[in-house]
C-alpha cells in the first residue's frame, strides 16, 4: 500500500505534471484533482502546485482560492490533511487563510528564475522530516510575486513557534521579510513555500540536484507509517 | 448601425464604379486590377480587406518567394522530414515514434512600437503555430537584437521586450532554453525580436491546416474578437463611424497568456480524442487568413456566417472582424457528430467556442453578414495566388570598399598587459557579457524536462522519460559577418548553430530560419537577401539539414539606413540519451583542454574589432562546411562515448571568450599555453569557424586524440583546468573573481 497524493489543476496551473512526476519518483501514487471537483477522491495528502492560476489576475491565488475543490480542501486541512503549497499554491494557501501573511510583487519588480540556496529551519513538519534542521539545500525558484509579508506580531509568532520552515540564504531573491521562503501552520500539516522542490528531483534535469525529493519522501513515510 | 447599404456581392456587382480605398490598404494599382480581374467585378469592402491583407508582404512573401524557392529546390534528401515548408511549422522525425515541430518567427516592428505586448504576442503567435500542428509545445527560444546598449531608447525597448517574453512565456509554462541578445547601433529603431518554439507529438498526431469533408463544421474558439491589430481595415470602416465607436484602437495586439494556456490544454485534449479534421491558428490577418487557408488547402469550399463570431466590441464592421488580429484564437474543422464533444472540452477549460460555418462541396469561400453575402471568392486566389515580384537587386557599390577595409590590419596588443586589458574589455562588452540578468527573467525549469538551457551552447529538452530521448535547439546569426559577405555570413550563421547543437552532443537534423532584412525595394538590400538565401540553401544542402520553414521580415530600416542583413538560423538536433549531453562548464581540475580545428588570422567582423576598434570591415571567417560536419561528428562521438566532460564552441570573441565562460560557469580556472605556430593574440581572439574547445579527463586523452587523428581533425593541447585564475602562460593571469565582475555586471548596470 502506498500513499495517494492529489495534485490540483486549476486553469493556469503549470507544474501539475511535474509535481505528479516528483510524487511518482518518491514512490507514492499521484492523483490528478480538477479544480471543479467537489471532493478530494479520498487522497491522503494534497499538493497545490505552481503556475499562474487564473493568470494571477486580480492577485496571485485570489481567484483560485474560490474554486469548488478548495471547500473540502480547507475543511480537511483544518482537520489535519497534509497540504503542500508550492509557489502559486503557497499564494493560494495564504489567500485561503490556511497560512498567515501574504505575497507581494518581488521588490526588484522582475520575474526571477534561479537556483536558490535555502536553510531548512523546521524538519518536523509533515513535509520536511527527511531533512535535518539547519540543513542547507538548493531549490529552483521562479516567481513574480514572491515577497512574503506579514505584520510584526505574526512574524514574531511564526518565529517563536518554529513555523518558519525555510529561509533564503545568500541572496533574498524577492525582498521577503526576515528572508522567509516557506512557513507551516500550527499543526505542521500545511506547508507553503515559494521555491519549487518538484524541479529538484532528478540529477540530470533542471538544477541538476535532488534536494527537493525529501519533501515527497517525508510525506510518503508519514502516510505509510501512520 | 449607419452603414447603408451593406456592400454585398450583389451590391458590388450593381455598383461597379464605387471607388474603394485600395491604395490606403496597401495594394498597388496593378494588384487591385488583378483582384477585379479575378472576381470579374469590383471587390466588396470585405473582399478588398481580405485580399489586401493576404497579399501584403508579411502574408504573401511576394518579394521573397522567388528566392525562398531555393530551400525547396536544394533541399537535401532527409528521411527526417515529415512535413515541410508551407504548413504552420515543419515537422521532423526524431525517432522512437516521436515527431518534433519547430519554427522561428519575427515580431520586430510591434516590439519597437510597444515592447512588452509586441514581444509577448510574438511568443503567443509562434506557440499557436506549434499547437496547430498537433504538438504539445515544450520550449521557447528568443533571439533578440537591439540598438546600442547605452542608447537611451534601448533602455526603453529591452526591458519591455524581456518582460513581455517572460510575462507571456512564463505564464504558459514553457521553459525558455535558448536564444541570443546582440547589440548594434544598426538595430536602433529596428530591434529584432524573433521568437522560436518547439513542440513534440507522436507521428500519428500530426495535424494539418485544411478543411475537408463537406458538412464538417468550422469552429472558432478562444478569445473574443476585438478591435486590436486591425491596422488598415479601419479605413474601410471609417465610413461607418458613429459616436458609439471607439475612435482609436491599438495597432499592436494585446496578449492574454492565461487564455492561451487554456487554448493549449483544450486543443491538446481535443486532439487526444481525435476530434479535429483540420486546424489553423489565427495570427496575422486573423479570420481572413484562417478561413482562406483552411478552405484552399482542403477539398471543398467553405461557408461562414460572420454574425456568429463572438465579439469583444459589438460595433465592429465585417471588414474589421475579418482583419482583426485579436490574439489567442484558433479555428478547427470538426465532423458534425463530434461537435458536441469538442464544445464540451472547450467548456471544461472555460474557452468560448462557436460554430461559425461549414465546409461545402463547392470551391468558393462564401462569407455572410446580416443575411447578405459579402464575400464570394476562390480561396486559393486569396491565400496562394498573391503577386510575386522579381525585385531588382544589385551588389552595392560600397561592398568592395567595405571588404577592402581589412580588420587584420588593425593595431594589435603588443604586450601581456595589453592583452589582459583587451580580454577584460571584451568579456565585459555588452555583446560578450553575461546575459543572466535577462535570462533569469525567464522560467527554464517548468515542465521538468530541461537538461540544458542558456548560456549553454544549445538548449536540450528530454522528450521521453523512459529512454532519455531528447531534442536540442540553437539559434545563431551574425549581422556583422553577413554585412561583410551575405553569402558566407548566412552560411556562418548555419555553421554556428549546427556546431552549437553538436557541441552539446546532439545530432543536427533540420533548420528553421528567420530572415531579417531592410527594404526589398532597395536593390542593395535585395542583393543581400538573395545572396544570404543562396548561401543558406547551398549550406543546408551540403550539411544535409533541410529548411523546414521560417519567416521573412523585410522593411527593417529607418529612412535609407537598413539593418545589417541578419538571417537568424535555428538548428534542431536529436540526442538519443540526454544523460550523454556535454555542458559548457569546466567540471574537474586536472582535465586537459584541447582546441579542435584550425586557427587562422581572421578578425573581419570579429567581436575584437568591434569592441577595441569600433570597426567593421574586411572578410568574415572562412566557411568550411565539411570541417563543420567532421567537427560535429567528433563532438557527438566523444559525448556519446564519455570522452569529454565539457565543450564550448568558438565563435564571436574567439577562444578566450569561450574559456572564460566555461571557467566562470564551472567556477574552475584554466592554465593555457599558446600553441606553437600561433601568436598569443591570434590564439585568443581569432574567430576562425569550425572550432571548439573541450575538456578531456586524463584517462580518456589517448582515446580522444587517437579518434581525432584517425578522422583527420586537427587537435591541439592548449592547457589544463586548474586553479582560480585564467592564466595564459607568459602573457597574463586574470583571477576568476575579476573576470566574474567584468562579465556579469555590465548588463545589470545598463538595464537593472
Amino acid at each position: 500500500m502506498t500513499a495517494r497524493i492529489g495534485v490540483v489543476t486549476f486553469p493556469g496551473s503549470l507544474d501539475d505534471r511535474d509535481t505528479q512526476r516528483a510524487i511518482r519518483l518518491a514512490g507514492a501514487e499521484p492523483v490528478a484533482l480538477w479544480h471543479k471537483d467537489k471532493d478530494l477522491h479520498q487522497v491522503d495528502a494534497v499538493v497545490l502546485c505552481g503556475g499562474f492560476s487564473y493568470g494571477d489576475y486580480l492577485r496571485a491565488g485570489a481567484i483560485a482560492r474560490f474554486s469548488p475543490v478548495m471547500e473540502p480542501l480547507i475543511e480537511q486541512a483544518k482537520a489535519g490533511l497534509p497540504v503542500l503549497g508550492i509557489c502559486n499554491g503557497f499564494q493560494i494557501l495564504t489567500e485561503a487563510h490556511l497560512l498567515p501573511g501574504a505575497m507581494l510583487g518581488n521588490d526588484h519588480l522582475h520575474f526571477i528564475c534561479r537556483d536558490q540556496k535555502l536553510r531548512v529551519e523546521n524538519a518536523d513538519t509533515a513535509w520536511t522530516t527527511d531533512y535535518t534542521a539547519g540543513q542547507e539545500i538548493h531549490i529552483p525558484l521562479k516567481n513574480m510575486d514572491g515577497r512574503y509579508v506579514a505584520d510584526e506580531y505574526t512574524l514574531d509568532k511564526l518565529e517563536a513557534e518554529g513555523r518558519v520552515a525555510f529561509r533564503y540564504l545568500g541572496l533574498n531573491p524577492n525582498g521577503s521579510l526576515r528572508d522567509i521562503a516557506g512557513i507551516s501552520n500550527e499543526a505542521g500539516n500545511v506547508v507553503g513555500l515559494m521555491p519549487h522542490p518538484e524541479h529538484a528531483v532528478e540529477p540530470l534535469i533542471g538544477s541538476g540536484r535532488t534536494d527537493g525529493l525529501p519533501f515527497f519522501t517525508s510525506i510518503l513515510k508519514k502516510l505509510v507509517n501512520a | 448601425m449607419s452603414r447603408t447599404p451593406l456592400d454585398t456581392v450583389e451590391h458590388a456587382t450593381a455598383t461597379p464604379d464605387v471607388e474603394l480605398p485600395w491604395a490606403e490598404l496597401g495594394l498597388k494599382k496593378d494588384e487591385y486590377e488583378r483582384v477585379v480581374e479575378i472576381l470579374g467585378r469590383r471587390p466588396t469592402g470585405a473582399e478588398l480587406a481580405m485580399y489586401s491583407v493576404m497579399w501584403s508582404e508579411h502574408c504573401s512573401y511576394k518579394s521573397s518567394k522567388v528566392h525562398l524557392r531555393q530551400f525547396g529546390e536544394k533541399a537535401p534528401q532527409s528521411d527526417a522530414m515529415l512535413v515541410g515548408i508551407g504548413e504552420n511549422a515543419g515537422v521532423v522525425d526524431v525517432g522512437q515514434g516521436y515527431a518534433v515541430t519547430f519554427k522561428v518567427e519575427s515580431h520586430n516592428h510591434p516590439s519597437y512600437v510597444e515592447p512588452y505586448q509586441g514581444a509577448a504576442t510574438g511568443v503567443g503567435g509562434i506557440v499557436r503555430d506549434i499547437i496547430a500542428m498537433g504538438a504539445r509545445p515544450v520550449a521557447v527560444v528568443d533571439p533578440l537584437r537591439f540598438g546600442a546598449a547605452d542608447h537611451p531608447d534601448t533602455k526603453r525597448v529591452l526591458p519591455g521586450v524581456v518582460a513581455g517574453i517572460g510575462g507571456y512565456g512564463n505564464c504558459l509554462g514553457l521553459p525558455n532554453i535558448g536564444g541570443e541578445v546582440v547589440f548594434d547601433a544598426c538595430y536602433q529603431g529596428n530591434p529584432l525580436v524573433n521568437a522560436g518554439a518547439i513542440g513534440v507529438m507522436r507521428h500519428e498526431d500530426i495535424h494539418l491546416a485544411k478543411a475537408s469533408g463537406a458538412g464538417n463544421k468550422v469552429i472558432l474558439y478562444g478569445a473574443r474578437t476585438g478591435g486590436d491589430g486591425i491596422g488598415g481595415a479601419s479605413i474601410l470602416a471609417s465610413e461607418t463611424f458613429d459616436d458609439a465607436k471607439p475612435s482609436k484602437r491599438p495597432a499592436v495586439q494585446v496578449g492574454d497568456p492565461f487564455q492561451e494556456k487554456l487554448l493549449i490544454e483544450c486543443t491538446l485534449e481535443a486532439f487526444a480524442e481525435k476530434l479535429v479534421v483540420g486546424i489553423q491558428d489565427l495570427g496575422a490577418a486573423g479570420l481572413s487568413c484562417a478561413t482562406s487557408e483552411l478552405a484552399s488547402n482542403g477539398s471543398g469550399g467553405m461557408r461562414v456566417t460572420l454574425d456568429d463570431v463572438p465579439l469583444r466590441d459589438s460595433t465592429l464592421s465585417p471588414e474589421e472582424i475579418l482583419m482583426s488580429e485579436s490574439q489567442e484564437r484558433m479555428c478547427a474543422v470538426v465532423e458534425p457528430a463530434k461537435v458536441d464533444r469538442f464544445l464540451e472540452i472547450c467548456d471544461k477549460w472555460d474557452v468560448i467556442a462557436t460554430v461559425i460555418g461549414e465546409v461545402t462541396d463547392g470551391d468558393r469561400l462564401e462569407i455572410y453578414w446580416h443575411g447578405g453575402k459579402i464575400v464570394d471568392v476562390d480561396p486559393r486566389t486569396v491565400a496562394h495566388d498573391g503577386p510575386v515580384y522579381e525585385r531588382p537587386y544589385a551588389r552595392p557599390d560600397w561592398q568592395d570598399a567595405l571588404q577592402a577595409d581589412d580588420a587584420n590590419k588593425l593595431p594589435r596588443p603588443a604586450t601581456g598587459e595589453e592583452l589582459r586589458d583587451q580580454v577584460l574589455k571584451l568579456v565585459s562588452s555588452p555583446n560578450q557579457a553575461s546575459k543572466k540578468w535577462i535570462t533569469s527573467q525567464y522560467d527554464h525549469f517548468v515542465q521538468g524536462n530541461t537538461v540544458l538551457a542558456q548560456p549553454e551552447d544549445s538548449g536540450i529538452i528530454r522528450i521521453d522519460e523512459e529512454t532519455g530521448l531528447g531534442v536540442a535547439i540553437a539559434t545563431d546569426g551574425n549581422g556583422r559577418y553577413t554585412k561583410l559577405d551575405p553569402y558566407h555570413g548566412a552560411q556562418l550563421a548555419l555553421s554556428e548553430a549546427y556546431r552549437n547543437v553538436a557541441t552539446t552532443g546532439a545530432k543536427p537534423l533540420a533548420v528553421s530560419d528567420c530572415l531579417n532584412f531592410g527594404s526589398p525595394e532597395d536593390p542593395a538590400v535585395m542583393w543581400q537577401f538573395a545572396e544570404a538565401i543562396r548561401g543558406l540553401a547551398d549550406a543546408c544542402q551540403q550539411l544535409g539539414t533541410p529548411v523546414t520553414g521560417g519567416n521573412v521580415s523585410l522593411y527593417n530600416q529607418t529612412g535609407e539606413a537598413a539593418i545589417h542583413p541578419t538571417p537568424v538560423v535555428a538548428v534542431l538536433g536529436v540526442i538519443d540519451d540526454v544523460a550523454r549531453r556535454t555542458p559548457v562548464a569546466f567540471r574537474e581540475e586536472g582535465q586537459l583542454l584541447y582546441l579542435l580545428g584550425d586557427t587562422r588570422e581572421e578578425f573581419g567582423g570579429s567581436a575584437w574589432s568591434q569592441v577595441i576598434h569600433d570597426h567593421l570591415g574586411g572578410l568574415p571567417p572562412k566557411v568550411d562546411l565539411e570541417r563543420e560536419r567532421l567537427l560535429a561528428e567528433i563532438l557527438i562521438s566523444a559525448s556519446r562515448d564519455g570522452m569529454i566532460d565539457a565543450a564550448h564552441d568558438l565563435s564571436d570573441g574567439g577562444l578566450i571568450q569561450a574559456v572564460v565562460e566555461s571557467a566562470l560557469l564551472g567556477d574552475k580556472g584554466a592554465r593555457l599555453v599558446v600553441p606553437d605556430g600561433l601568436d598569443a593574440f591570434t590564439f585568443l581572439f581569432s574567430e576562425s569557424a569550425g572550432r571548439a574547445v573541450v575538456a578531456v579527463p586524463r584517462s580518456e586523452e589517448l582515446r580522444f586524440t587517437d579518434m581525432c587523428g584517425a578522422r583527420g581533425l586537427p587537435v591541439t593541447r592548449i592547457g589544463v583546468v586548474d586553479g582560480d585564475t585564467v592564466d595564459v602562460q607568459g602573457e597574463f593571469a586574470l583571477p576568476l573573481t575579476e573576470l566574474r565582475t567584468a562579465h556579469e555586471e555590465t548588463i545589470p548596470a545598463l538595464f537593472a
